[in-house]
């Protein structure tokens, strides 16, 4: 697996040191806090209501079993005994000291982590495909990719003062789990015709408060010219951004204003000029990063299917949790296995230290010490065999990590909302909370089938409620929280911007609403089959509206 | 009737706080100095601006709160959950301390 180079690990300390001194000039009083604000921002330090946040970068979410203890180690010790996994693939830690950060830096900077560019007007930390070397439908591994760009973009002189944030995803499949076209830039690696691998590059997508999706600007752009192509696009971003008003400084803003066909045009002509400069990437340097993620040497463990059918049969809870958790390996006596962080009634995404380190203790005993965090606040152990499944449940399950709803209505993704961020209009988790409980019952989860939900607690959407097959957006109305439902979302190969439905709900009413929506699902979709995603774009938004509305009029 | 107060984050740890009567800066709402008039107000705004100054706290702000008995209660539920801690986690924050022994 990849490992940081000396210049990494060289540049990493040097911006510890200097974080450290600025700290104490800070805490000295010689730095003003609108002199230090910028600077704690470069390193992921925020202020949220309570307390200071850390915002730790996982690149692409890949985590070894050591770093995954280290993160435990950093709740533990300067933190309140947890962190919360969130949808950029990070981890933020809610109550450290702005004296210990300096030394938290320290400890992550040992296990090759930080938390550069996790903030700022930079190029963010590159999200990629949570299954991303392990899934069966995989045309290529998209983190060698995501790499060259983190190691590309990583205090890039020319783009450290974007207009505004700039944030890349790639996929390496068809199926696109990395949600890539509400991205800045997304990449989906795949071959063309003669089997060569290349990318089509999708630009200006983006949530927020001007939800877009992005276009996709190439269909096929060989790997050699990644850098390039993208140095185009940034540069293009960088010189007819706006930069007079931040809610309009997006890239997604600029394509929708220029228009797709002239933006790429630019784009091309800045690309022709620099395609064949030393950003093209050699073979051999894309090769030597190849070999950094190279799959693990998976043993061969035919056993296990004949065993799973036996445990399966012998124990209903540990077959629905195979159902939902494990998807189909590469390998076929292999599976990969989603750890939820959504249990019933639970914190989306929250993991306490005694979890992390159990995860990391089972990844590096049953997963070749690989863990990721996906986007859906939830974890992954990329290679587990099918014959140590049922081991690997039987130790989830003693710290209330087995729980069986990867994609279903409970596995809620939510933003920290009003409990802890100080942007937000209203409370995201405690509604995610109710929602799981009303839908916990386990036959009724699996009933309802796929159903993405996902809350934000303002306008700036951090839970991803737009692409939300249904989206909370809460606000604030008047001194209250209001909950506005929007349907019909989704953030994968076939991407779509919900809908709002009407007028929003109280937090008394978010719940029942929630309900409505889903039993009128369940009264007209066609089959079982029919998702609620494939029913709401069959009949549209209307018979939605009409339970919604109609019945709370009736109950009014 | 709604009257204000001053809160903020102190610096080295983002702790909440209001600013007291006394001139210290309280980690409980009780004691908070409480502006009634437009003049209160404005020596409120002052004393904020020079806290920032000196390098004590960071993200001054005057807020609503409401005068209900001897409880002083923030208008806002944002005010209300920077007062306690977070709605979902009732042991962490400010609720979580064990009441101070009469
Ligand atoms: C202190 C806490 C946070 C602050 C201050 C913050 C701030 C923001 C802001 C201002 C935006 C809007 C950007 C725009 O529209 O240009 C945004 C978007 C976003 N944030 Fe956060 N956020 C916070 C926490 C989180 C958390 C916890 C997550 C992950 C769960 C997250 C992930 C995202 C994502 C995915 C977007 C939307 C994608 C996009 O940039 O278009 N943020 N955030
Ligand atoms: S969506 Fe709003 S409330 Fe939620 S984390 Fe982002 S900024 Fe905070």
């Amino acid at each position: 697996m990849y490992r940081y180079d000396e210049f990494d690990h060289a540049f990493v300390s040097a911006r510890v040191e200097q974080f450290k001194d600025q700290v104490e000039r800070r805490l000295s009083g010689e730095l003003t806090e609108e002199q230090f604000r910028p600077l704690r921002l470069m390193n992921g330090v925020y202020l949220q209501l309570h307390a200071y946040m850390l915002r730790v970068a996982v690149p692409y979410g890949t985590l070894s079993s050591r770093q995954m203890h280290k993160l435990a180690h950093i709740a533990r010790r300067y933190d309140r005994g947890y962190g919360h996994f969130t949808t950029r693939q990070n981890i933020q830690y809610n109550w450290p000291a702005l004296k210990d950060i300096p030394a938290v830096l320290d400890e992550l900077a040992s296990v090759e982590m930080h938390a550069l560019q996790t903030s700022g007007n930079c190029i963010r930390n590159v999200t990629a495909d949570h299954f991303a070397g392990a899934a069966a439908d995989e045309v290529g591994d998209p983190r060698p990719y995501a790499e060259i760009l983190r190691q590309w973009s990583s205090m890039h002189p020319e783009f450290s003062y974007l207009p505004r944030k700039f944030k890349i995803a790639v996929t390496g499949a068809d199926r696109d789990r990395a949600a890539i076209q509400v991205h800045d830039i997304g990449l989906h690696l795949k071959k063309n015709e003669a089997g060569e691998l290349g990318f089509a590059v999708y630009v200006g997508g983006g949530q927020g408060r001007t939800p877009m999706v992005a276009k996709k600007i190439r269909d096929f752009l060989p790997v050699e010219d990644l850098l390039t192509y993208t140095t185009a696009i940034v540069r293009v971003y960088n010189l007819s951004g706006r930069r007079d008003n931040k809610y309009k400084a997006r890239i997604k803003i600029l394509v929708h204003e220029t228009g797709t066909e002239e933006i790429t045009r630019q784009i091309e002509a800045e690309w022709q000029a620099i395609k064949e400069t030393d950003l093209k990437l050699p073979q051999e340097d894309v090769d030597a990063i190849d070999t950094y993620f190279a799959p693990p040497n998976l043993v061969q463990r035919p056993e296990g299917w004949s065993g799973l059918a036996a445990a399966r049969k012998a124990d209903h809870a540990f077959s629905a949790w195979v159902d939902q958790n494990v998807t189909p390996h590469k390998n076929p006596d292999y599976g990969v296995v989603t750890i939820s962080l959504k249990p019933i009634g639970g914190i989306p995404g929250d993991a306490t230290d005694a979890q992390m380190d159990l995860v990391a203790d089972i990844a590096e005993k049953f997963s070749y010490d690989e863990i990721r965090v996906s986007h859906e606040q939830n974890l992954v152990l990329p290679h587990v065999a099918i014959a140590d499944l049922r081991i690997v449940y039987d130790l989830l399950l003693t710290d209330g990590l087995a729980t069986a709803n990867a994609g279903l209505i409970t596995d809620i993704i939510s933003c920290p909302g009003l409990d802890y961020c100080a942007l937000a209009t209203a409370r995201s988790i405690p509604v995610a909370q109710r929602i799981s409980e009303r839908f916990g019952n386990p036959e009724r989860q699996a009933d309802i089938g796929e159903l993405k939900l996902k809350i934000s607690g303002c306008i700036n959407a951090c839970g991803h409620h737009h692409v939300g097959h249904i989206g909370i957006l809460g606000v604030e109305k008047k001194g209250e929280e209001l909950y506005q439902i929007s349907l019909g979302g989704s953030g994968d190969e076939i991407c779509t911007i919900g809908d709002i439905t009407g007028r929003g709900f109280s937090s008394e009413e978010i719940v029942d609403a929630i309900e409505t929506i889903v039993d009128r699902y369940l009264e007209i979709r066609t089959d079982k089959e029919e998702t609620f995603l494939a029913t709401y774009r069959r009949v549209g938004a209307a018979p939605f509206k009409d339970a919604l509305y109609s019945e709370v009029a009736n109950a009014a | 009737m709604s009257v204000k107060v001053l809160t903020a984050n102190r610096l080295t740890d983002g702790e909440v706080v209001w600013l007291g009567a006394n001139g210290e800066w309280l980690e409980h709402i009780d004691g908070a100095l409480i502006a009634r008039h437009a003049e209160a107000v404005d020596a409120l705004e002052e004393a904020g601006k020079s806290a920032i100054k000196s390098n004590l706290v960071i993200d001054v702000n005057v807020i609503d709160v409401e005068e209900r008995g001897t409880d002083l209660y923030p208008v806002r539920l944002r005010e209300r959950i920077r007062q306690l801690g977070p709605t979902i986690r009732l042991d962490l924050g400010k609720q979580a301390e064990k009441p101070k022994a009469a």
